[in-house]
């Protein structure tokens, strides 16, 4: 469980983050969401115990981050953006002395779990400067695993990873977000769509937004936008597609195709699609340009940009 | 307790795997060796001259030189480095007190330093054999403690000097800086200030001066007592900049 209250971190003059108050309970997998240099890596490391907020406090596991830190450490596992390791070190000899760290009682049977839980088993005897990038994040994501923790705060976990172990790495932390509580921060927005509960965007230090993907979705954008491409000129359609009942919006895009809208819930492709096909034209595709997180956020970012100005 | 032999072990294992520690080894090893072999051979050939054969002071003498230079090597990376790998920020996450991670390091370099003088006690077997009576068992005691005195505070100083770097070769410079005051700069004003107050001040600080006439055989209390606060300074003053780095 994770309980922010009013979370303001300055450095020297500049403010890093300001006012965040947010909550994630135990089951639930939250993003964070922001561009570079949006705060989340400032509002992780208070909530990991490294460094003390300026104004506000927080609650993780039940624990106060200032006064009771290392109760809080006890609890937290963390994966930093730049992963820890010790390059002459093996993995095994890593995770060990972190489990020792830890007083983790039977210790090496933690570390093997926690590489059974990685994929890395084979490679425990390997020294961590002969690990791939990938391999690297994997060894840092078993530090973060070792002791079970109740709380889970991961930076940014995935830069650096190949598709397939992108996808396995989701799964690890899906597996875990079931029963414990899952932070991670990301500037991929497919990723925070299919992994979390919920989304927090941050950007300059504020909340700009927080909700469930599909609700941040649904909220910004009432209808679905789809483009349609026939073969040849496109031009004496878009009156023919226009009329159908339920299209809105819809207009010719320079590369000769037709980009129209139609609210959610009431989709007009067959219709059109038919009404395609009897004006005598070749329809070649139907490509659905719906908003994705990407737009969402963009609009937000921008939003909050124009509003300054 | 724990968690101070933890890292103090890691960081003892990892000078095993550093070339820095190896020339460090190397240079003080030889260096004590050449000294003490050509020590020999100049003594054997003028025996005559001299009536007194050569003490413990001819090995831990240039050892004390030679850490001079060794220790600051030894201890520039102990914390700068974890700063600029990362590797801090998964230290201070851990449920360990910066107060135990600096202890641990600093033990970690001094077992380390312990490892190369205790390799050191070959010479004083040699001696006593070539020798008659032998050497002195009392004096080679205290040259023993001096020097690890000495390397204790030396070590601390250089892990202060680690913590408030984030470049291993600024803490290197520092720590010799401060070594350089502490072993020969601060009597240096002795010679000409008249002030006694001042000047017995001076000399209490001066780890020269203690260090040498523990080396002749002499021990009083403040000579164990100075440079314990000494080191112990050094790993609060570390402990503190630890500290201050998370409320930065």
């Amino acid at each position: 469980m994770i309980r922010a209250t009013g979370l303001t971190k300055d450095y020297g003059p500049r403010r890093a983050i300001e006012n965040l108050t947010f909550e994630a309970k135990q089951g639930e997998v939250v993003g964070f969401l922001g561009p570079n240099g949006a705060g989340k890596t400032t509002t992780m490391r208070i909530l990991t115990g490294y460094m003390p907020p300026t104004y506000g406090t927080a609650q993780v596991a039940g624990f106060d981050v200032i006064g009771e830190s290392l109760e809080v450490r006890r609890r937290v596992g963390y994966l930093p953006e730049t992963v820890p390791l010790y390059p002459e070190m093996t993995v095994f000899e890593y995770l060990k002395f972190m489990a020792d760290l830890r007083h983790l009682p039977n210790g090496d049977d933690m570390v093997d779990a926690a590489l059974d839980l990685v994929h890395m088993e084979k490679r425990a005897d390997g020294y961590i400067s002969n690990l791939s990038k990938g391999m690297r994040q994997r060894v840092g994501l078993a530090q973060a695993l070792l002791h079970k923790p109740e709380v889970l705060i991961l930076d940014e976990p995935t830069i650096g990873l190949d598709p397939a172990q992108v996808v396995e790495f989701r799964n690890t932390v899906r597996d875990v977000g079931k029963e414990r509580t899952v932070l991670l921060s990301t500037h991929i927005l497919s990723e925070a769509q299919q992994l979390c509960d919920r989304v927090l965007i941050i950007n300059k230090g504020r909340i700009v937004a927080e909700d469930t993907p599909e609700n941040l979705q649904s909220r910004l954008v009432g209808s679905e936008h789809v483009i349609l491409r026939v073969k040849g000129e496109a031009d004496d359609l878009l009156p023919i597609v226009a009329k159908i009942d339920g299209v809105q919006n819809a207009r010719l895009l320079p590369d000769g195709t037709i980009e129209f809208q139609f609210a959610s819930g009431s989709d007009v492709r067959p219709e059109v699609a038919r009404a395609t096909i009897k004006a005598g034209y070749d329809l070649l595709e139907f490509h659905p340009v719906g908003l994705s997180l990407e737009e969402i956020f963009l609009q937000l970012t921008q939003d909050n940009v124009r509003k300054e100005r | 307790m724990q968690n101070i032999w933890t890292i103090a072990r890691r960081e003892y294992r990892h000078y095993f795997t550093s070339p820095i520690a190896y020339i460090v080894a190397l240079l003080t090893l030889l260096t004590v060796g050449i000294y003490f072999v050509v020590i020999i051979y100049y003594v054997t050939n003028q025996s005559y001259y001299s009536n007194t054969a050569p003490g413990i002071d001819v090995i831990i003498g240039p050892l004390a030189t030679v850490f001079l230079f060794a220790s600051p090597a030894m201890t520039m990376r102990l914390l700068a480095d974890e700063q600029r790998m990362g590797t801090l920020e998964l230290l201070l996450t851990t449920p360990i007190k910066d107060g135990e991670l600096v202890v641990g390091k600093w033990l970690g370099s001094f077992l380390f330093m312990l490892t190369i003088i205790a390799i050191t006690l070959v010479y004083p077997i040699v001696l006593n054999k070539l020798t008659s009576p032998g050497i002195d068992q009392g004096v080679m005691v205290s040259a023993y403690l001096a020097i690890i005195l000495l390397t204790a505070v030396f070590l601390a100083i250089g892990t202060a000097m680690s913590s408030f770097f984030s470049n291993q070769f600024a803490a290197f410079f520092a720590t010799f800086a401060v070594l350089i005051v502490f072993w020969w700069l601060i009597r240096l004003p002795t010679f000409i200030v008249q002030n006694d107050s001042i000047n017995n001040i001076l000399n209490y600080l001066d780890l020269n001066g203690r260090f040498n006439s523990m080396l002749a055989g002499t021990v009083s209390l403040s000579d164990i007592i100075y440079p314990i606060s000494l080191t112990a300074l050094g790993l609060f003053l570390s402990a503190a900049a630890v500290d201050i780095r998370r409320w930065r």
